[in-house]
């Protein structure tokens, strides 16, 4: 097991390693590029090739790639050009905004999908299943740029209930939460809960469960202790790995509701070629990804007795 | 323990015109028809018949548990005079597992992965009985398991399902099937999936069951002789219909159904013989549940039909004369005259085997496996070897069958995968007419080393591409092989093809799907010798077909060898089939070559142990036969990681001593051709008594 | 089916046979069918939209006609002036009475105008001439690049498939929208980049699938008999494998199709997506969600369009699965 997590983070360190590199070739390869996105359009060559010679960059590009992943590493992501500050003021406050929109968004996610992926699973082919069924595909299939127009008329323009924007300028408020919240949770449950009912739905059909069934055990036994057991394991991944699919979404909330995240950051630093800054925001989110995807590869393997001993 | 029906002496089980069917989208298909039980206490029946006969739904309906498109449509259950379908649901959650209990055909996944064996066992006593707690629910679990033979039960108690063997698992079921002490026991298909030897000691096991446990059984399998072994009734089911029952050795006997007759005639018994006695397939096939004809459901496959009458109306039992006890579904039975029924099968003149076309000599085949834990690191043992084949030798010549047998992992598959050149082995001569063909990946070879020698694969379904049709894959290797290249000649050729396999012509135009199991195995043969090949690999071509199947396919393809003059390496487990087709058998254990020779002198003494066991463990359907009983104790050990000295020391139950587990055992020549490594000299070997002799009784001639 | 039915089906008649009988197959699911019925709608929808326009029953869509406008309004023009670039006495029936009598009635729009005065009913009609352009195109490009780089992995396995699968874990481990602004900003939003974005970013997931199913199918004993005959690599993975993965690749398409309209349209709103002025749906949202708090339609009707089509595709993978799994 342990040589299993380690080989897993050894792997993690070597993704990310490739997608770093995969970034650095992709966004400064080119250093005249690199020199007209920080001084701006309108700088002169001189100015230019000043600020190249200052910063190493006539330096041999693996001399470059290696110093930017040791700064990199040690969290000195450089100067945002929009900001004009460091790019780790700006993002770990944003990335922090982001992590209560994600927290609250799995709070309601988790349990509500894990809930009625169960019930719908347990009796495959009842209207209770049918109707779980179809209302999942159907919030999965309304994505969240659509999702938060319809819903904002209806709870902001017809209703008056909610804030139509979550900027958040008078201090944090959870009511400004509650459609971006509402908006992830619309789309990404379905997922998870029609993941947790195929799971069910499989482990119900398993000899092993006619095994307890016929073995005389109540009913409400066979469901808590044989089933779930099973059933919980691979939503447990989808789980785990839908953390790479908020990270998607969580770009068009913040933007949409003109919420101070992550995502929306990533977004305006694209815009504005902030080049130092969508270096920083790519690594942090493909970190994120790839943390949660590893953790969720050896949660799976300790959940499952079957890998756990052999 | 208190049990309210303790004083109840009538039958167990009475089933009285149960009929069930399954709602689909076709509508409803009668599953089960007619279907009548008497079960004492304490006495065992058997249900016997071929796939889709119906008798795994009877176990379904008894339990209650026919799934949500199944259903009674007629008659009824009493367990203990009790009717089950007026039961509520707390009441039959009550008698399941408690009163009635289950084993079932796949034990690994009868059992959930994901917890402890030990939790599995005691949660039987916890809920079914008032006042037990987890202490004394965890005495009688290791208890039981100890009765059940499980070696370490401690141990067992912590394991999860996938740490034990599949014998062990089985075991663990049927533990937790009596932890209740039920009355009842359905037993479906328990040693279907385990290998032979694993199987004889389950059989050994329920056979001991109702002596110890006074419960009633109801066994349920597709192998008449497994039935002989364990049942004191049998039930012969057809297409949903019980066609034949009594007791067991009056059925074996006396068979009067012409469907009992047939399926007996499928079965290779000691005493058949494919050149005297062939084997009698019978025609036709299983008519689909919406597709039954009317009056005798055998009818269109039966000889004795009459038209007018067999398709008249719905047949019932009726008792013989003689016997009131022994009844059958049958309106002619009474005109049958049995004796002078002799059917003809598949027979022909024994061959003489002609020029030597293959020569194996010392051929091995390792498969490294990297091992990337840290201890083996350290050790420095980071490749590591399996095993699969360790100095193979043997010869087989034109026209010649020569069967490769053993269990699973014994390194039969390696070996047809190194002939065909999927493999290349890693030591030693393959000499294939001349050429040596150990080193040569099927890339490397021609297209006319390749035809010569091609593979009848074993499971039908997926020994044909479902996506072309069948005449396109025969056209395909009619191609390939170079044998015709004009399309209008290589269509001839395809239909020849299907003449050769008995099919239809029209059939080259159907896709795998529309074919049943059989079908396709005949396809399969085709398809492998489409190049005329010199040789065939069998690999249990028939192991997954239905014995009547089995039976026809088996003919199909001994004569197709016989008129090709091919030779044919038949590998397969089942030594009552190979004994009926060989010419010579090599008996292999974990990769190594344990005995070789003619069939006669293999399965006769001297035995190399294995042999001795092997042939012990493998269920005979017929009352003459007396055999020894031995019992392998112990799980097959790992090819990664097999015995030293003799590998089979660890099950070897005529271990000398410590030499066995240390020098390789000598090969001995019992007679020229006839070789056995064994370390016991052979003087003793030769004195070991038969394990397979044919008492005299009811008359009939011995034919040993 | 009977064997006899089956058995008089001419092998040339059958593939097109094969494909009549998926679809009446999915009659078996209702789910299915109302999938198929939004997704053929569309599909009519886009068809017919140049010819809509020429028969005069739509406005053009990038016309700017008129000051922004509910649903339902009517488009009322004052005598003398010109519509489309003709005089409106000859396009456009007089209104001889009530308070616009005079006035001339040009028709209706509605779903309302857009923040400019463009009729939302023909951008979205255009649009969906757009999105059902694009999107099928880039699967299908994804799946022709996916397909023999999972074959390949599948069936290879060694190294090959090593380098594939972490590749495609490397791709797989960016959160997909971040992967696409990525590429956009670095090579600029075009149709083409688009659908090279596409490709770059799906054709791992497609990899994977392939890959799975193919190391399923090579243990199949049909592929043991093509190999023990010699056949060639290729006619293993694309004639022996690949017709018996088709599927779930089938459905799977389905779905895929459903992620790539909504990726084309997320980037639209995103303001990264198909250069204006041509509607493109999730441009039309970007472009009049500021206009949300008083005029809701311009963009609730877009979001309507999208999601209705990605339903229509998700449904109709879900009922394909149901009927193949009953199969």
């Amino acid at each position: 097991m342990l040589i299993f997590i380690m080989r897993r983070a050894a792997t993690m360190v070597l993704t990310m390693i490739v997608v770093s590199l995969l970034l650095f070739l992709a966004l400064e390869i080119n250093k005249d590029a690199v020199a007209i996105k920080v001084l701006g359009p309108y700088s002169t060559d001189e100015q230019r090739a000043i600020w190249l010679e200052n910063n190493g960059y006539n330096d041999p590009l693996p001399v470059r790639y290696g110093r930017w992943l040791g700064n990199f590493v040690v969290g000195d992501f450089g100067e945002s050009t929009r900001f004009k500050t460091e790019v780790s003021e700006i993002l770990w406050p944003r990335l922090a905004n982001t992590g209560i929109l994600a927290a609250a968004t799995f709070a309601v996610v988790i349990p509500l999908s894990l809930l009625l992926g169960v019930l719908a699973g347990m009796r495959e082919g009842s209207r209770l299943d049918r109707s779980i069924s179809v209302a999942s595909i159907v919030t999965t299939s309304i994505p969240e740029f659509a999702s938060a127009p319809l819903l904002a008329a209806i709870f902001v323009f017809y209703l008056g209930w909610l804030p139509g924007t979550s900027g958040m300028s008078d201090g944090f408020s959870v009511v400004q939460l509650i459609l971006p919240v509402m908006v992830l949770v619309l789309y990404d449950f379905g997922y998870v809960a029609r993941m947790t009912r195929a799971s069910m739905a499989d482990v119900m059909t398993t000899d092993y469960i006619r095994t307890a069934i016929l073995k005389g055990l109540p009913y409400r036994t066979v469901i808590t202790r044989h089933a779930l057991r099973n059933a919980l394991i691979a939503p447990f991944t989808v789980i785990m790995l839908q953390v790479n699919w908020l990270l998607s979404g969580v770009i068009v909330v913040e933007y949409f509701f003109a919420y101070k995240g992550f995502g929306a950051l990533l977004l305006e630093a694209s815009l504005n070629n902030d080049i130092y800054m969508i270096e920083a925001c790519a690594m942090v989110a493909v970190f994120v990804a790839v943390a949660t995807q590893t953790l969720a590869d050896i949660g799976y393997t300790y959940l499952n007795p079957r890998i756990r001993f052999s | 323990m208190a049990k309210p029906t303790e004083a109840y002496d009538g039958p167990i089980l009475e089933c009285e015109g149960l009929c069930i069917s399954y709602f689909t989208r076709a509508g409803e298909i009668p599953a089960v028809i007619d279907f009548n039980l008497t079960l004492p206490q304490g006495e065992s029946v058997g249900l016997v018949g071929e796939s889709g006969c119906g008798k795994s739904t009877v176990a379904m309906a008894i339990m209650q548990y026919l799934g949500s498109n199944g259903g009674i449509v007629g008659g009824t259950i009493r367990y203990k005079g009790q009717d089950l379908s007026k039961l509520g649901p707390e009441e039959l959650r009550r008698l399941r597992g408690n009163e009635i209990a289950m084993v079932y055909q796949e034990p690994m996944a009868s059992l959930n992965p994901s917890i402890p064996v030990g939790r599995q066992l005691i949660e039987v006593p916890l809920h079914h009985e008032q006042g037990v707690d987890e202490k004394e629910a965890y005495r009688r679990a290791v208890q039981m398991l100890t009765d059940v033979k499980l070696p370490d039960p401690e141990r067992v108690m912590q394991s999860f399902p996938h740490q034990i063997s599949g014998g062990q698992q089985q075991r663990v079921v049927i533990a937790m099937a009596l932890l209740s002490k039920p009355s009842l026991l359905l037993l479906d298909e328990p040693t279907t999936a385990l290998d032979v030897t694993v199987e004889a000691g389950i059989v050994e096991l329920i056979g001991e069951i109702a002596g110890c446990f006074n419960t009633s059984m109801i066994y349920i399998s597709h192998n008449l002789g497994l039935i002989l072994e364990t049942c004191d009734r049998i039930n012969v089911m057809y297409s949903g219909q019980v066609v034949e029952e009594g007791r067991v050795g009056e059925v074996f006997d006396r068979m009067r159904h012409p469907y009992t007759q047939g399926l007996f005639g499928c079965i290779p018994l000691p005493g058949a013989d494919k050149t005297a006695h062939p084997l009698v397939p019978i025609r036709g096939q299983l008519p689909l549940p919406h597709e039954r004809p009317p009056g005798c459901l055998f009818g269109p496959r039966c000889d004795f039909f009459q038209g007018g009458r067999c398709d008249g109306r719905p047949v019932h039992m009726t008792p013989l004369d003689d016997d009131p006890d022994h009844r059958v579904r049958c309106l002619r039975w009474s005109e049958i005259d049995w004796e002078a029924h002799k059917p003809k099968g598949v027979s022909a003149e024994p061959l003489a085997p002609g020029e030597e076309v293959l020569n194996v000599s010392n051929m091995r085949k390792y498969y490294e496996i990297t091992d990337n834990s840290i201890l083996a690191m350290i050790q420095g043992k980071r490749v590591r070897y399996v095993k699969a084949n360790e100095q193979i030798s043997f010869s087989a010549r034109e026209s010649e069958i020569v069967a490769i047998v053993g269990e699973s992992g014994c390194g039969k598959s390696t070996f047809a995968k190194v002939m065909m050149g999927l493999e290349t082995a890693t030591e030693g001569a393959v000499v294939f007419q001349g050429t040596d063909v150990a080193k040569k990946s099927v890339q490397r070879r021609s297209a006319k080393e390749i035809g010569a020698m091609q593979m009848v694969f074993q499971n039908p379904f997926d020994t044909l591409n479902p996506s072309h049709t069948v005449g396109s894959q025969l056209a395909r290797v009619i191609r390939k092989f170079g044998v015709e290249t004009d399309p209008e000649k290589v269509r001839n050729r395809v239909m020849e093809l299907l003449d050769l396999v008995k099919l239809p012509r029209d059939f080259a135009q159907r896709r795998p799907r529309q074919l049943s199991g059989g079908q396709k195995q005949r396809i399969g043969i085709a398809r492998a010798f489409a190049g005329n090949p010199s040789m065939v690999v069998a690999d249990e071509p028939v192991s997954a077909l239905d014995v009547s199947v089995a039976a026809a396919v088996t003919g199909l393809l001994m004569d197709i060898q016989r008129s090709y003059r091919t030779t044919l390496l038949f590998i397969s487990h089942d030594l009552s089939l190979v004994r009926y087709l060989a010419d010579r058998v090599v008996v292999m254990y974990l990769g190594h070559i344990v005995e070789q020779g003619t069939t006669d002198e293999v399965f006769a003494p001297p035995y190399h142990p294995y042999t001795e066991a092997l042939l012990s463990a493998v269920p005979i359907a017929d009352t003459s036969i007396e055999k020894k009983r031995i019992i392998l104790e112990g799980p097959l050990p790992s090819v990664i990681d097999p015995p030293k000295g003799c590998p089979f020391n660890t099950r070897c139950p005529r271990k000398l001593g410590t030499i066995c587990e240390t020098e390789a055992p000598p090969v001995i020549e019992a007679e020229r051709g006839h070789k056995i490594a064994c370390h016991i000299p052979l003087s003793e070997l030769q004195a070991v008594e038969p394990v397979i002799v044919q008492v005299e009784k009811n008359s009939k001639p011995a034919a040993e | 089916m009977s064997e006899q039915a089956a058995g008089s089906v001419q092998p040339r008649r059958s593939a097109i046979g094969r494909i009549f009988r998926g679809i009446s197959a999915l009659r078996e699911s209702p789910v299915g069918m109302v999938g198929a019925a939004i997704v053929v709608f569309w599909v009519l929808v886009a068809l017919s939209a140049s010819f809509l326009l020429q028969l005069g029953l739509i406005f053009p869509p990038n016309a700017t006609l008129a000051p922004l406008m509910g649903p339902g309004s009517e488009y009322i023009v004052s005598a003398g002036r010109n519509v489309m670039n003709m005089p409106v006495e000859q396009v456009c029936s007089p209104i001889t009475s009530g308070t616009d009598a005079g006035n001339f009635d040009c028709g209706t729009f509605w779903l309302g105008t857009d923040h400019i005065g463009r009729d939302i009913l023909s951008r979205i009609i255009f649009g969906s001439q757009t999105v059902l352009t694009y999107a099928p195109l880039a699967t299908l490009c994804a799946y022709a690049v996916g397909i023999p780089m999972g074959l390949a992995a599948g069936y290879k396995r060694g190294w090959v498939d090593d380098v594939l699968s972490f590749w495609a874990n490397v791709i797989l481990s960016f959160p997909v929208l971040v992967l696409y602004i990525l590429i956009i900003s670095l090579v600029g939003s075009s149709e083409i980049n688009i659908l090279i974005a596409i490709v770059f970013a799906s054709s791992p997931g497609i990899m994977r699938i392939v890959r799975g199913l193919t190391l399923d199918l090579r243990n199949r004993e049909y592929v043991f008999a093509a190999e023990t005959r010699g056949e060639p690599t290729l006619r293993v993975l694309f004639v022996e494998i690949l017709p018996n993965a088709r599927g779930p690749l089938i459905v799977d398409s389905m779905l895929r199709l459903g992620y790539v309209i909504i990726t084309i349209g997320v980037l639209g709103f995103l303001g990264l997506g198909l250069p204006p002025p041509d509607p493109d749906w999730g441009g039309m949202i970007n472009e009049t969600r500021q206009l949300m708090m008083t005029f809701p339609h311009m963009a609730v009707f877009p979001c309507i369009a999208i999601s209705s089509l990605v339903l229509g595709f998700n449904l109709l993978a879900d009922g394909l699965r149901e009927v193949s799994l009953k199969d």
